[in-house]
């Protein structure tokens, strides 16, 4: 294990920031900490740096306990979400801080100075003041300042966050790529759950200070723990039904609920593609019109008008939705593959604020 | 209501003027008001103070600022600021960093005692040294069977100044202290430095502009106090007289033109104090629209990894 935590809560005032997480990370892996903005998952970065001591709980750096050691002697890299490069030293100077600070012998410093600039593509640029860069550039300098001690852990803080939506693209490849080639353990802190999915080997889901799932992608897309990582990541319809004679009901919408009580409401989430759909109005038991279609690139976005108002989002590829000879307006057939009771309450649903966060999955794991 | 191609037809006729400008009549009766103003006030008393100080030839003019006792007027002065100026600077580097940095109960009393100065009649502020050091005041008897003199000495005026000049230093720094942030010295923590590379490397570079500014206009206010100065000095010429207080002695003595040269010194130390402070901001200024310009157009900007045989 590279990291591991233990139980860590950080508190700032009365309300904890961050509230008995327990994860670990393992050696060379490259591990997403995704939430929403307050989640806690900045703060638990910087405990791991040592920019923040945990109130309680333990954390642990390749086995040691690290929760008294400073910061210059954890042995991390840490990249801030502004770079925070040195804005008085040049490209070269900023790279070599840390060597210097650590006493390395001059030769020494300029090989490995000149190995990273060559690493990052930034050869030319040695001389240049960050105020002299590009967005993309200055990520790459703070990145390579970060790495250039041979940090045991690389850290960074929403590292696309400050670049433009191109170049955001081209940095994702770019840091998989390089977590690739130097196998250095690597953890970043995500809002964007695409970002996540795509960068990352495991992803850890924060919201307001708590742990909600650690998983692969896969996992935490397919296998949501609960409501708040289900609507998290990626789109999923979410419909409040009420139980009646064995049956969950909303509008025309019916979904098995036999072991329910009669009066039950059950809150089920499916995601777009579970919706299947035909031209053919016989094929399929719901009927719906086609209100609008969303061009997303390869895939497409449907949405769907129930005669009751209900709305629902499909998607399929441009190519299916040629084959069907699909457009807006018109009438389809569709039916739900498959779904996932929420959650459920006999009284009545809590507001949804109290219930994403708490109550896990009891029932229907359907998917 | 104007059309817009009213609008636009009156933007031809004149384009330099934004509609949202005064009439060119109150533009320059503005602008020739405040001309005329410093000229008043600021410029010809200014040019007065040379022009009498040269008044007898330059030959008296080179006399009368060699007397000794002016001699030592400069000589005090000098020393004087040569103290008070390296004392603020560490007072406020230290007030700003701890203003800037931390968050602590009483940082707003800190900020406006930090004011005081700016506050307090200087004359109320000499008093004050009075009423702790003198004779009569309240370590005045244990300083004087210990044989400390501090009030009427050079102690009591470095004092004074220290106290009217403190917040130069410190309100320069507070804002760019602010606005430089903490993340760069964090950096630098993770990075492995400790506190006091952190401060030598990346703080103070950052603010050098700022205190370089605070020193500069500590510095005139140091070599250029005398109300405070007045009260503590007692006045004993070629011993306890300032530049200022020499000034005002020679004057009160009728000897004019005398008193011009050794002003006249003090003007010059004035200008030059505006030169340096101008050629300040005229860098920060452009230091400012060089980090604001778009960055340099890169042609290595492609952010994919340099082949390696691993990945490609």
């Amino acid at each position: 294990m590279s990291i591991e935590l233990k139980n860590v809560t950080k508190a700032f005032g009365p309300v904890p920031a961050v509230n008995q997480v327990t994860f670990s990370v393992k050696e060379g892996e490259l591990m997403a900490l995704l939430g929403p903005s307050g989640g806690g998952k900045t703060t638990v970065l910087r405990m791991i740096a040592g920019l923040e001591m945990p109130t309680a709980g333990d954390i642990f750096i390749r086995g040691r306990r690290v929760n008294e050691l400073p910061v210059q002697e954890r042995n991390i890299g840490f990249v801030f979400q502004s770079y925070a490069l040195f804005k008085n030293m040049t490209v070269a100077k900023n790279i070599a801080f840390g060597l210097k600070i650590k006493k390395w012998k001059r030769p020494d410093i300029l090989s490995r100075v000149e190995e990273l600039l060559k690493l990052f593509g930034l050869e030319g640029l040695e001389k240049r003041y960050p105020h002299q860069l590009s967005g993309g550039q200055r990520q790459r300098v703070a990145i390579a300042r970060a790495l250039a001690p041979k940090p045991s852990v690389l850290l960074l803080d929403e590292p696309f966050g400050a670049v433009d939506a191109k170049i955001r693209q081209e940095l994702r490849e770019w840091l998989v790529t390089l977590h690739h080639d130097l196998n250095v353990t690597t953890i970043f802190v995500t809002h964007d759950q695409e970002e996540a999915m795509e960068v990352s080997n495991r992803i850890v889901i924060f919201s307001r200070g708590n742990l909600e799932q650690i998983g692969t992608p896969r996992e935490v897309y397919e296998q949501p723990a609960n409501e708040f990582v289900a609507r998290f990541i990626g789109v999923m319809n979410v419909l409040d039904t009420v139980v009646s004679g064995g049956v969950a009901r909303i509008g025309e919408m019916q979904f098995p609920a036999h072991d329910q009580p009669e009066g039950c409401l059950l809150r089920i989430g499916f995601r777009p593609y579970a919706v299947q759909i035909s031209t053919d109005l016989a094929l399929f038991p719901y009927r719906a019109i086609l209100r609008h279609t969303f061009f997303l690139g390869i895939m497409l976005r449907l949405e769907l008008e129930l005669p009751s108002g209900l709305i629902l989002r499909s998607r399929m590829t441009k190519e299916d939705y040629a084959q069907l000879g699909l457009e807006d307006g018109r009438a389809i057939s569709f039916q739900i593959r498959n779904y996932r009771v929420l959650a459920r309450e006999s009284a009545g649903l809590p507001t949804e604020k109290e219930l994403s966060y708490q109550l896990p999955p009891t029932i229907g794991e359907h998917i | 209501m104007a059309s817009p191609i009213k609008t636009r037809l009156r933007a031809a006729r004149n384009p330099s003027r934004r509609s949202t400008e005064e009439s060119p009549v109150v533009k320059w009766l503005l602008i020739s008001i405040a001309l005329a103003f410093c000229l008043v006030f600021l410029l010809l008393p200014l040019l007065n103070v040379f022009a009498q100080a040269f008044a007898k030839g330059w030959r008296y003019y080179l006399e009368s600022l060699y007397t000794p006792d002016a001699w030592a007027a400069i000589r005090l002065t000098l020393l004087v600021a040569a103290i008070s100026v390296p004392v603020n600077v560490v007072f406020g580097v230290a007030a700003s960093w701890a203003i800037a940095k931390f968050n602590f109960r009483g940082k707003s009393l800190l900020i406006t005692l930090i004011d005081l100065p700016f506050s307090v009649s200087p004359v109320v502020a000499g008093l004050m040294f009075v009423v702790l050091f003198g004779l009569q005041g309240f370590f005045g008897k244990w300083l004087d069977e210990h044989n400390l003199k501090i009030i009427f000495a050079v102690p009591g005026i470095v004092l004074a100044t220290v106290f009217i000049t403190f917040p130069f230093v410190a309100r320069e720094l507070i804002p760019v202290m602010q606005a430089t942030g903490a993340e760069q010295e964090q950096a630098a923590l993770t990075l492995g430095a400790n506190g006091w590379q952190t401060f030598w490397h990346v703080t103070l570079p950052s603010v050098k502009w700022g205190l370089l500014y605070g020193v500069i206009l500590c510095t005139a206010r140091a070599m250029g106090e005398f109300g405070a100065v007045s009260v503590v000095s007692g006045h004993i010429t070629g011993q306890t007289d300032t530049m200022p207080l020499h000034v005002e002695k020679l004057y009160n003595e009728f000897n004019g033109p005398a008193a011009f040269a050794v002003a006249s010194l003090l003007a010059l130390l004035a200008l030059l104090t505006l030169i340096l402070k101008s050629l300040l901001e005229w860098k920060e200024a452009r230091d400012l629209a060089r980090a604001q310009q778009p960055a340099p157009p890169d042609s290595k900007a492609k952010p994919q990894m340099p082949a390696r045989e691993t990945t490609r």
